[in-house]
Formats: structure tokens, C-alpha cells, sequence
């Protein structure tokens, strides 16, 4: 998929945050976002570049280390790609492809 | 990259990778596994007797909504015949159990079951926010802990139950054994790995279920079954988890998934060389359940994980151990029975006991105030209590 890698149209997609993480996302859990479709370096837009998105544009609680921790995301937060285990689409180099659904949810509030 | 197909239907996109195996399901595949092993785990620990009154100790949060959800789902597919009831505490804390006990209430009707909300207030003359008026923010989930673990009990009670579930996970499990493990608490470490609490001797007793079930698999199947839980901080510990044990189960996890039931694995084993401890687990491999008091339970169940130890559980503790020694005679020998008859290689293990020799039995008996079950004079939320009553009429002077 890597034609489209030089293209810098962007990529609409959506992310939800749940599990207590939308405490961090000003309590919005649904975002419809609309992301460069390659990094600076021409690279396709992977999950990593999403979050590194998240953290400068979305998020508004000063804690982000509840959601990023030494820059990956915080063991405890589970990823979903369109509903699939981000272990299974390869974490957080998989490559955003439009409309995907990108599912945040912590399993780290009490139960 | 080709999506892959589930490892048991072989038909279905897999969208689960399991922690504990690494395997990849479906969704239906998934949740048929996940309810079957809470199945296994109920019926190899002989959990519940047919006709049983059941209250389910229900906070709105995950644990507790996805169990109600799965015990509704095998007592219908398995005819247990349990009668099943919901019953949530109010810890009277303004903005925390609002939003939660209307998820409850909404988890009453979805699942049939009746509602008992049992509050702090009614049962202690003091709401969380009023003790944290008294004593302040820190150390508070101690009372907070302390005051939930009987208040479930008492709440049982007057419904006329004598079980009660709890939604504690392996991760809570594998969590409360590391830190144990730090503290060099091994007595407290083997009776928190036990499956049921209570005996004959309590007038409730404590299983947890979902002892087995990954919290990430907890989180999916609340996902995927579309399930409606609720979550916050508690806001009076948000800070809990950070650099707890809970964050180090957690890196584990992310390393090696399956840490996690190694450790609870890891704690049943060397409970089992703990002098009177329980040995729990599976019931597959024969063990019996040990008695010990609910409110020995270390795992915090909803606020957070760094309750520490409440006041007086040192004493308590050590007066446990002083009975416990002396119970706990034979027990090397059965252990080193066991290990022959597997043909295990033979050990030695020293236990190191943190206490003296047994010089006095202590009985199990009742608070004296309250009448709760306790190895001690008075119970720890007596002990508690009396503290903040005496802070509240010097603040009235
Ligand atoms: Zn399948
Ligand atoms: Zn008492």
C-alpha cells in the first residue's frame, strides 16, 4: 500500500475513547478526525503518528502520562483497528487507511 | 496484511488475541470460551449448590457488570439455579456513586435482577465525604475499604444471603500477590489467592468468580457483548494506580501476556506452603478451600490498588498466625506427599514465619461492638469507627 505513501491528501477517520480515557479527551468519547495521510518524512500515518496527534492537538488534561507513557501507549489501554486487537494489525505501526476506527479503552479504572 | 481467521470456528475474522495463549478468535468464538471458563472455574471449585441465594456485589463498573452478565448467561445455559440478586454499596461520596448506582439500576433491569443499595450512612453513621472531612484525603481508602468489605456483608444479611460474588480479576488477584511478595507477607499472600473466603464459622461467604479472567478479556467482553458499565476515578484516589503494582502487572502484561496467571499460579503454589493457608484455585487439582475472615481480603475492588494495610491488620494478622502454626502441623508432610506422588523432584523449602512461636490459641469469634466475624476483640471497622466518632465529638467540643 505504499503508493500512496507521497500523497498528502489527508485520511478521515474516527477514534473513540472509553474506559475513563474520554476524561482525558474533554470527556468526548467520539472524535471524526481528519489526519495528514503521510508524516513529515513522506512516511504513511501509522497509529504512532495518530497518537503523537492526540497528544498535540486533542488532548486537554495535563496528565497525559495516563495515556502515553515513555512515549508508547500506557500498558492497560487497549487498542482496538476497526474492532480487532491492534496485536493483530500490527500496534503501532499499522497504517491508517480511510474510515478506519481507531478504539482506545482503558482497563486501568475499577471495576 | 491478510486479516486472520479464527483458531477455532476457522471461518470468522479473528479480532481477539487472547493474553493468556495467544490465541486468535472471533468475537462469538470468544465470549463462547470466556463464559465456558468461568463456567469451569464455578463448577471445579464447586462454587454454588443448587436453589443458592447469590448476591452479586455490584459497583457499575466492569468487573461487577460483566459478572452479573455472565452469571445470568450460565445459570440459564447450565441450570445452577441460583437465585441472583444485585447489591451495590453507597460509600456516600457526592458525584462518585451518583452516575454509578444509575448504572446498576440500569443493570437491575437488563438482567432481571432485584436492586439492594446499601449505604455507608445507614450502616456506619458516617458517609465517605464526612470522613474525609474528619481525617482528611490521606488514607482514606483505608476506611473506605474497610467500611465496603463488611458493608457487602451486612447488606447480604439483611436480604437473607449468605454468598455474595465479587468481580475480582487475575489481574487483582496477580496484583494483591505482588505486593505481598514485596511486603514478605506470605500468610497474607496465600489467603489472598484463595477463590472463597469465609466458612462455617462467617455468616457470609466471598468467592470471586472471575479469578481466572484477564481484565483485558473482562474489557472485551464488556465491549463486544456491548455491555454497559460505568467508569471514573474514584475521586478521592486518582493517582492510584500510578506507580503501583497495578502498573508493573500491567508491563508484565504488555511484555509477557501471560504473566499474569503465572503469577496467581505462582501465589496459589507457594500458598500452599504457607502454614494454614489456603490453597484455592481449581478445583481441578483437589485442593480444599481454607477459612479465613472477608475482611482479611486485601484487593481493593474499585478504588484504587494503594489501600494500604488498614490499621490493627498487623496485629490481626499476627494473631491469625498464632493460630495458624499450630493448625498447620501436618502440613509440610501433605505437601511433601503431594510433591512425591508427582514425582517432583524433592525440596526443601524454608518458610520463614516473621512471627514467634505460637504461645496462645486465638479463636475466630465476633466483634464485640458490632458482632461481626473477627479474630479480634473488635473488628477493624469498630477500630476505625471508634477513632472518627472520637474526632467528631472533639470537633462538637
Ligand atoms: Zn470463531
Ligand atoms: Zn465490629
Amino acid at each position: 500500500m505504499g503508493d500512496s505513501a507521497a500523497d498528502d491528501s489527508k485520511i478521515p477517520i474516527t477514534v473513540d475513547f472509553s474506559g475513563g480515557l474520554e476524561i482525558l479527551f474533554s470527556n468526548q468519547r467520539h472524535y471524526a478526525l481528519s489526519l495528514p495521510a503521510a508524516d513529515k518524512d513522506g512516511s504513511p500515518s501509522t497509529i504512532k503518528s495518530l497518537v503523537g496527534y492526540l497528544l498535540k492537538e486533542l488532548i486537554k488534561d495535563p496528565r497525559q502520562d495516563l495515556f502515553v507513557l515513555d512515549g508508547h501507549i500506557r500498558p492497560g489501554i487497549l487498542v482496538l483497528i476497526n474492532n480487532a486487537d491492534w496485536e493483530l494489525e500490527g500496534e503501532e505501526d499499522y497504517e491508517l487507511q480511510a474510515g478506519d476506527n481507531i478504539f482506545f479503552v482503558s482497563t486501568l479504572h475499577g471495576g | 496484511m491478510a486479516p486472520a481467521l479464527c483458531a477455532v470456528c476457522k471461518t470468522a475474522r479473528a479480532l481477539i488475541k487472547r493474553p493468556k495463549n495467544h490465541a486468535k478468535l472471533c468475537k462469538t468464538c470468544f465470549i463462547t470460551i470466556f463464559e465456558d471458563e468461568v463456567h469451569h472455574t464455578i463448577i471445579s471449585s464447586k462454587l454454588f449448590f443448587p436453589g443458592e441465594k447469590v448476591a452479586i456485589g455490584a459497583s457499575g463498573g466492569k468487573d461487577s457488570t460483566v459478572l452479573a452478565s455472565v452469571l445470568k448467561t450460565l445459570n440459564e445455559r447450565h441450570g445452577y439455579g441460583l437465585d441472583l440478586v444485585l447489591l451495590s454499596i453507597d460509600e456516600g461520596i457526592k458525584g462518585y456513586r451518583d452516575d454509578s448506582l444509575e448504572t446498576v439500576k440500569k443493570n437491575a433491569i437488563d438482567y432481571d435482577m432485584p436492586l439492594k443499595v446499601v449505604g455507608y450512612d445507614e450502616l456506619y453513621g458516617w458517609t465517605m465525604d464526612q470522613v474525609v472531612e474528619t481525617i482528611g484525603k490521606k488514607g482514606n481508602c483505608t476506611y473506605c475499604g474497610v467500611f465496603r468489605r463488611q458493608a457487602l456483608d451486612r447488606g447480604a444479611k439483611m436480604l437473607g444471603i449468605k454468598h455474595v460474588v465479587t468481580g475480582h480479576n487475575a489481574d487483582d488477584v496477580a496484583e494483591t500477590v505482588l505486593m505481598n511478595l514485596l511486603r514478605g507477607d506470605l500468610p497474607r499472600l496465600s489467603r489472598s489467592t484463595s477463590i472463597i473466603t469465609g466458612d462455617s464459622r462467617s455468616e457470609v461467604k466471598r468467592s470471586k468468580p472471575l479469578k481466572y479472567s484477564y481484565e483485558k478479556e473482562i474489557v472485551l467482553y464488556a465491549h463486544h457483548k456491548k455491555l454497559l458499565y460505568f467508569t471514573t476515578e474514584c475521586i478521592y484516589s486518582p493517582e492510584a494506580f500510578r506507580g503501583s503494582a497495578r502498573g508493573l502487572i500491567k508491563q508484565l502484561e504488555r511484555v509477557r501476556p501471560s504473566s499474569i496467571l503465572d503469577i496467581v499460579r505462582s501465589g496459589e503454589d507457594m500458598a500452599r506452603l504457607v502454614p494454614g493457608a489456603s490453597s484455592s484455585g481449581c478445583g481441578c487439582k483437589g485442593k480444599e478451600d481454607a477459612p479465613l475472615t472477608a475482611e482479611e481480603e486485601e484487593v481493593g475492588g474499585g478504588c484504587g490498588s494503594s489501600a494500604g494495610r488498614p490499621p490493627g491488620g498487623e496485629m490481626a494478622a499476627m494473631d491469625r498466625q498464632l493460630r495458624e502454626n499450630e493448625e498447620a502441623e501436618g502440613l509440610e508432610i501433605d505437601v511433601a506427599k503431594t510433591m512425591a506422588s508427582k514425582q517432583e523432584p524433592k525440596r526443601e523449602l524454608p518458610i520463614r514465619n516473621s512471627n514467634s512461636k505460637p504461645t496462645t490459641q486465638q479463636v475466630l469469634g465476633n466483634c464485640r461492638l458490632c458482632g461481626y466475624m473477627s479474630s479480634q476483640d473488635i473488628c477493624q471497622a469498630c477500630t476505625l469507627l471508634e477513632g472518627l466518632n472520637k474526632n467528631r465529638a472533639q470537633i462538637q467540643i
